[in-house]
């Protein structure tokens, strides 16, 4: 480490942030280009179902879909209302 | 049969006419038969980085449109006869290209060239698609920016489904980066991506690296491709590319930043 370098590490380096921001996007971007097409339709149809039974928010529900080279995998997790502060 | 490259990048302004005119006029130096083709319809530019604004006669469009022969469209490169230019029509619009009249046109070419190299518009519409749709090859052009970076990926994801070879189910299109208006300086400043922050986000087989150089404005403004700039830096960046791209062992340079004064008394290296 020489003397310019001691004053450059006091600053937070701009790159380092790009570089984060960009890894985070990028991965998110490629995970949902790889989705097939039919799933933003198919998750707004299941939403419909499961609130005909279930009184439940948007955000309770949430759609993972994952794949690798064998197997692809949709989860679909549902929190449920907490029962307890209905029946008072 | 020749081998179709793609210049490409979604984002605009980082350097795809450029290094279309860099590679195509490499690549016919080194004795191939090259044609360089302008996408951009309505935004034709090639013809002027390459110098011949002022023969243009017939252009894409008219070939397609069957006005033209593909021989009377074609203009030959005043430094090299090895080099065509078929340059984008200015007055119509993008939906001008079809994708038979496109697939038509590489066909013929692909007779007699060894390399069709495309330089493709801006964004992900009509005219981007056709220029990637039959590529073999596509050079990735980059700069060390999020946004480019961003729509560089954005692309990658185009190629490898979009294409002819991805709808037929061939072996997927060669993706190369090239990282271009690199400023080491800045790099080591911590204000620039690296080129190894960009590999890395990316994963693509980096072909070159052009440094920011006020060579590229000179040659543009002369209308001469920048490889011919031989004493410049990123002409000699562009010569490197084009030797890797046909195969051979080049090291790569303008990575590092060059030092000054202040950097000499003062740098650890």
């Amino acid at each position: 480490m020489n003397l310019l370098d001691y004053f450059r590490s006091s600053k937070i380096s701009t790159a380092a942030v790009a570089k984060e921001r960009l890894q985070i996007l990028v991965a998110h971007e490629r995970s949902s280009r790889n989705q097939p097409s039919y799933l933003p339709q198919l998750q707004k149809e299941l939403l419909e179902v499961i609130k005909k039974y279930i009184h439940v928010d948007q955000e309770a529900i949430s759609f993972n879909f994952e794949q690798d080279d064998h197997q692809e995998t949709l989860e679909l997790n549902i929190v449920l209302p907490d029962l307890s502060h209905k029946k008072n | 049969m020749a081998r179709i490259i793609v210049v490409t990048s979604g984002k605009g302004g980082v350097g795809k006419t450029t290094t279309s005119a860099a590679v195509s006029m490499g690549l016919a130096k080194k004795g191939h038969k090259t044609a360089v083709i302008d996408f951009d319809v309505g935004l034709r530019n090639l013809d002027l980085i390459m110098g011949c604004e002022r023969r243009v006669v017939y252009d894409f469009v008219n070939v397609i449109n069957g006005e033209a022969t593909l021989n009377q469209a074609l203009i030959r490169d005043k430094h090299c006869d090895n080099l065509y230019i078929l340059p984008a029509s200015q007055t119509r619009d993008k939906d001008s290209l079809s994708l038979e009249g496109v697939g038509k046109i590489l066909d013929e070419l692909s007779k007699t060239f060894d390399y069709i190299v495309c330089d493709s518009p801006a964004g992900i519409e009509k005219g981007a698609h056709l220029a990637m749709y039959f590529a073999d090859d596509a050079f990735v052009v980059t700069n060390p920016e999020v946004s480019s970076v961003r729509d560089s990926d954005r692309m990658l994801g185009l190629l490898a489904s979009k294409s002819r070879r991805a709808e037929l189910n061939e072996e997927p299109i060669k993706e190369y980066l090239i990282l271009s208006r690199y400023s080491p300086d800045r790099v080591k400043l911590g204000e620039m991506l690296s080129v190894n922050d960009v590999q890395e986000i990316l994963s693509l087989h980096l072909l070159g690296v052009t440094p920011e150089s006020k060579s590229v404005l000179n040659a543009s403004n002369s209308g001469t491709p920048v490889i011919l700039d031989e004493k410049s830096d990123a002409g000699q960046a562009y010569a490197d590319i084009v030797a890797r791209y046909l195969g051979e062992e080049k090291p790569h340079r303008f990575i590092d930043e060059k030092k000054g004064l202040f950097g000499k008394l003062f740098g650890g290296k």
